[in-house]
């Protein structure tokens, strides 16, 4: 049961700050603040503002007072140690972890302004516009037309054959796929490759027109072309989209996103220009995960 | 390698990678040394105009390229490697980028070299050893300490060594002025006073590179890029 929360909570509305020890492989001096991230974690012009966002699982705090905004047309890519909250933390942006039952979230989370978690909320209506790729590409059993054809059936956006057409080879285009497959769009579309499966997920995804993407480590199955063909993918649908990456591979959120955030032991511990956490990090943690010193 | 140094680039749960940095940093500072050699002995040839050891010069000037192409491939096999970020890639970068310096300050002791072979075999110019011994320490010292503040991490030497570079190229502008007035006084002398100018230039030139070693030192300790900037944006950078 999530528990709802229309208030936005300021970014001085903080709790008490208190300083917990890390764990022992990590460096002496590094510190976290609990509700304090270094760097710039708000924007401007948010997409989403997340307010002292806390996820449990039964008694487990998972992720612990982390305050983000993600802005417009952002790329942001979510970095850290397995098991630092990073994939719970997307999976909150819309409402996938509503399918675990010991799973509360807490916390002021808002798209436009508006809660997410609000129990008048119609989900199905929220993840169209917040759409999700997967770490494993996981095409529906169908040919390669329904499975992009899927999406706007359900929610009614083509009336015509015609339109649903247009809709297809649109979002196939925008995928990189169109050319690769407009001459087989009958055929199985679990026989494609596995780079061509992703980036027929992003197709899906994207066909239903969401203003967000969220990607849990879309590459991490995928081959070093595949994975070149995604990121490509990733940077031509910034233009129009709001993309939020989770990834293990340091380079690809160096190069993908304009802003990564570093998460440790469930805590946001910093948010920064990307060209900035890979050259010179603000805290002494994301230094060290980033340059191969634990992880 | 002392501790502090391990603690810096020593601690990466690949050990190659550390190895591969210290092994970077080491054959750096083996550089360093013999082109600090190179320009105290330079010096020396030219007072004492001694020919044999310009010769020497000259032909350890090789030695010096050999470490420059080694060093850079080194380097580049780690960015291939390692894909180095934060404090280790700005360590490789720096490297990249004052290993030129090195380079240079070894070819300008090779042209140092090359006047005190010219005047061993034409004599003494009249004047400006004086001047010559001057700076050529005060550039000596700031070489010596812009390696020991890459070895030691140490921004603020780095900065002391920015400050040093306004003073060394007065003394420069003072000196080429005074060789500029005997000249003038005696023409018959003009064409040893040039010689000792070009090598005036040449040190002066080495405090240039000194001080591009230290700015990288502060790029490598601070992450901010303090070149072309106003020593007091460097002492905001250092001092926080």
């Amino acid at each position: 049961m999530n528990t709802m929360n229309t208030t936005v909570t300021s970014e001085t509305d903080m709790p008490e700050e208190k300083t917990i020890p890390v764990a022992d492989e990590q460096p002496a001096e590094a510190k976290i603040e609990e509700g304090t991230t270094v760097g710039h974690p708000f924007s401007d012009d948010p997409k989403f503002k997340l307010r002292n966002v806390e996820v449990f699982y039964g008694e487990d705090r998972a992720i612990k007072n982390i305050s983000l905004d993600i802005g417009r047309n952002e790329v942001i890519a979510f970095i850290g140690p397995s098991g630092c909250g990073k994939s719970t933390f997307l999976r909150c942006l819309n409402r996938m972890n509503d399918s675990i039952d010991i799973c509360r979230v807490k916390g002021g989370l808002e798209l436009d302004d508006e809660d997410i978690y609000d129990s008048r909320r119609d989900v199905v209506e929220l993840r169209a516009r917040v759409g999700m790729v997967f770490q494993k590409p996981n095409p529906f059993p169908k040919s390669i037309y329904d499975n992009v054809a899927y999406g706007p059936r359900i929610h009614g956006l083509a009336n015509r054959k015609s339109d649903l057409d247009d809709i297809v080879e649109n979002s196939l285009r925008k995928a990189g796929l169109w050319e690769e497959v407009k001459d087989r769009l009958d055929a199985t579309a679990t026989g494609m490759s596995g780079g061509q499966q992703q980036r027929l997920c992003i197709a899906r995804a994207i066909a239903v027109s969401p203003e967000v993407v969220l990607m849990d480590e879309p590459c991490s199955a995928l081959d070093p072309i595949a994975t070149a063909r995604v990121e490509e993918l990733i940077a031509e649908l910034s233009e129009s989209y709001t993309i939020v990456i989770v990834t293990h591979s340091m380079q690809q959120a160096a190069r993908v996103s304009n802003r990564t955030a570093y998460f440790h032991l469930g805590h946001l511990v910093e948010v920064n220009e990307t060209s900035k956490v890979f050259t010179s990090p603000e805290h002494p943690l994301t230094e060290s995960y980033i340059t191969g010193r634990f992880g | 390698m002392d501790d502090k140094k391990d603690e810096v680039y020593g601690d990466h749960i690949s050990h190659k990678f550390n190895d591969e940095l210290m092994e970077l940093k080491a054959e750096f500072l083996t550089m360093g040394g013999m082109v600090e050699s190179q320009v105290e002995n330079a010096i020396q040839a030219l007072v004492d105009g001694d020919g044999h050891l310009a010769e020497q010069i000259r032909l350890n000037d090789k030695k010096v390229d050999r470490l420059e192409v080694s060093l850079d491939e080194e380097a580049t096999l780690i960015i291939a490697r390692r894909q180095p970020t934060a404090r280790d890639l700005r360590l490789v970068i720096s490297v990249i980028k004052m290993v030129a310096d090195l380079e240079r300050i070894g070819d300008e002791a090779k042209k140092i070299a090359k006047v005190a072979m010219t005047l061993a075999e034409e004599g003494h110019a009249p004047r400006g050893y004086v001047e010559v011994r001057h700076i050529g320490v005060h550039v000596q010292t700031m070489l010596h300490d812009a390696l020991d503040a890459f070895a030691r991490l140490d921004s603020t030497q780095a900065l002391r060594i920015m400050k040093e570079d306004k003073r060394v190229d007065e003394e420069y502008q003072a000196a080429a002025r005074a060789l500029l007035t005997f000249m003038m006084e005696d023409t018959r002398n003009i064409s040893r006073c040039m010689s000792v100018m070009w090598v005036l230039r040449a040190l002066e030139r080495v405090g240039d590179h000194a001080c591009n070693i230290a700015e990288n030192v502060i790029f490598m300790v601070e992450g901010e890029d303090v070149r072309h900037t106003s020593v007091e944006e460097a002492e905001r950078v250092v001092t926080g």
